[in-house]
């Protein structure tokens, strides 16, 4: 039975409350595009992508349509690319990701993910070369995201890969400063990188999933955000961490419902739905509010951590049971300047780094989209990145690490990409030199599983 | 097969009728009706069955949201299984 307050409740989150399923993201496996001539191989890339998702954003359209439900992005993943130039007699990386590019644009998709590479014990054949052009892949292409997994919890952090990594983020914004350093807004270095991700700008599409599936990543602080705001008045936080879990069951199962349908219509499997709080830069759709909401001054105080491992938790425990499948990142995310709520934390003195790192070891993903001075040094990235890596790695979780060092820029002034990526102030960084720990190289080893203190 | 039509807008006469009337047209039989005028705003909610209905299902979406202009008003149609979804297990 219908019941009129459930379609009214449904209607307002949608048109009021900016819920949305955030991206419905098909991975495609490139294995059988390999081939020892590099044309031939991207011929082989461009034709399967185009073959397999065709009717991906046509079939999304029509649902949204059907349903009332805005699907935001339609997105592909690949099979991480390094695996493919390992086969590969002298390949050009850039071409490969410009091939992703021109598949993408032919199927109007409005990402691509896989440009990437698996180096957390160690490099082989590809995974070098591939590292080394992703500035010059990134400048050259519009829709191609990169992501680089260099440590895990059975592996331990590839410091190797850690240092290579802070230079090529510098030298991704260098090459596009005069497009506001969009290059290492597309780029991402993992810790635990989950294999079947579907959102941007770590999906790639893991050697151990099927050759084509569906993944469906929702949204919805906007809607967690309002049901605290009307109802947690005098609730404990017991009853608040209830009261998420409802919200989160119900958003789940909206892309439930959409994946399913999606992966039915294209004749495709249905993978999993990844049960994120995914912000975006509209008003009141930000997961600083959440914590807001649950009485905290302003993001970023004494108190945000342990409100947002609440939040995390009850996110997963209600979308869990509203999913047949889950997987991804799953969780809550915390990116800056994609969230409104975040970027006033900043620009009041609220939220620092310091403080995002410590988010980090409770929530989904790290430090992300975060804008750092334009003169911050190649080895204090890679420093933040072990940082980062190591939280991830102790505490058997996937942290990550995306940042944009504005180039020209100082602590305050505003860097803005436009659209879902958003826009944000620079962010002081600590600036004490890890050099020497940085170039010593070498391979943290994987933490003991066992005396957990 | 159900849908919901839900429109709201300033109240005038006819709406009713005249959401009905394209329904009546696609051969979609009405089921429930709930609506509600809040200080001059109005809010209905119908349930329709659209197992025969006689023209596809985005020309139907497209054709109430016209007769909705015509009275001044915002109609959605949507299929019914995202209430379900998310309001029941």
């Amino acid at each position: 039975m219908l019941d009129t307050k459930d379609i009214l409740e449904t209607i307002r989150m949608i048109s009021d409350e900016n819920l949305d399923v955030r991206t419905v993201t098909m991975g495609i496996s490139l294995l059988d595009c390999a081939d020892e001539n590099p044309r031939r191989a991207c011929e082989k890339i461009y034709e399967k992508i185009i073959t397999r998702a065709r009717k991906l954003v046509p079939v999304a359209e029509e649902i949204s349509a059907a349903y009332g439900v805005p699907i935001v992005n339609k997105r592909i993943s690949v099979t991480p690319i390094a695996m493919l130039l390992a086969g590969c007699k002298d390949p050009d990386p850039v071409e490969f990701a410009k091939t992703l590019d021109a598949a993408a644009k032919e199927v109007g998709v409005n990402f691509v993910g896989g440009f990437s590479a698996l180096v957390q014990k160690g490099f082989s054949a590809g995974d070098r070369l591939l590292i080394e052009s992703i500035p010059e892949a990134l400048a050259q292409t519009e829709l191609v995201c990169s992501s680089i997994n260099i440590g895990s919890t059975k592996a331990g952090i590839n410091m190797d890969a850690v240092a290579m990594m802070g230079p090529i983020v510098r030298r991704a914004a260098e090459i596009t400063a005069d497009r506001n350093c969009i290059g290492p807004a597309k780029l991402v270095v993992f810790c635990n990188a989950p294999e079947d991700n579907p959102f941007m700008a770590g999906a790639f599409h893991g050697p151990g999933e099927p050759d084509c599936e569906i993944h469906v990543g929702v949204s919805g602080p906007g809607a967690v955000r309002a049901a605290l705001a009307k109802q947690a008045g005098g609730m404990d936080l017991g009853q608040v961490a209830e009261l998420i879990k409802r919200t989160a069951f119900k958003i789940t199962r909206m892309g439930q419902l959409v994946g399913s349908l999606v992966s039915e219509r294209l004749g495709v499997p249905f993978g999993i739905v990844d049960l994120s709080l995914a912000p975006t830069p509209a008003p009141g759709d930000s997961v600083a509010n959440v914590l807001e909401a649950m009485g905290l001054e302003s993001c970023g105080c004494c108190g945000t951590t342990a409100a947002l491992a609440l939040l995390n938790d009850a996110v997963k425990k209600g979308g869990v049971m509203a999913s047949n499948f889950v997987g991804g990142l799953s969780g809550a995310f915390i990116p800056v300047s994609e969230d409104a709520g975040m970027i006033s934390a900043v620009q009041c003195g609220s939220l620092s780094i310091e403080k995002l790192e410590a988010m980090t070891a409770v929530c989904s993903v790290g430090i992300d989209m975060v804008i750092l001075p334009g003169d911050t040094p190649a080895e204090v990235i890679s420093a933040l990145i072990a940082d980062e890596a190591a939280i991830g790695m102790v505490n058997s979780k996937t942290t990550a690490v995306r940042v944009i060092p504005a180039i020209g820029k100082e602590k305050g002034e505003i860097l803005n990409f436009g659209g879902l990526l958003g826009w944000g102030p620079v962010m002081e960084i600590n600036r004490f030199s890890p050099k020497e720990f940085v170039a010593r190289g070498g391979r943290i080893p994987a933490p003991l599983q066992s005396l957990k203190n | 097969m159900k849908a919901v039509i839900t429109v709201v807008g300033k109240d005038t006469v006819g709406i009713l009728a005249k959401v009905a009337g394209v329904c009546a047209e696609a051969n979609v039989n009405v089921e429930e009706v709930t609506q509600s005028i809040l200080a001059g705003t109005f809010a209905m909610i119908m349930v329709v069955d659209i197992s025969n209905c006689a023209v596809p299902f985005d020309q139907l979406q497209q054709q109430l949201a016209k007769a909705g202009e015509e009275k001044g008003v915002d109609v959605k149609t949507t299929r019914q299984e995202l209430y379900d979804a998310m309001h029941h297990i």
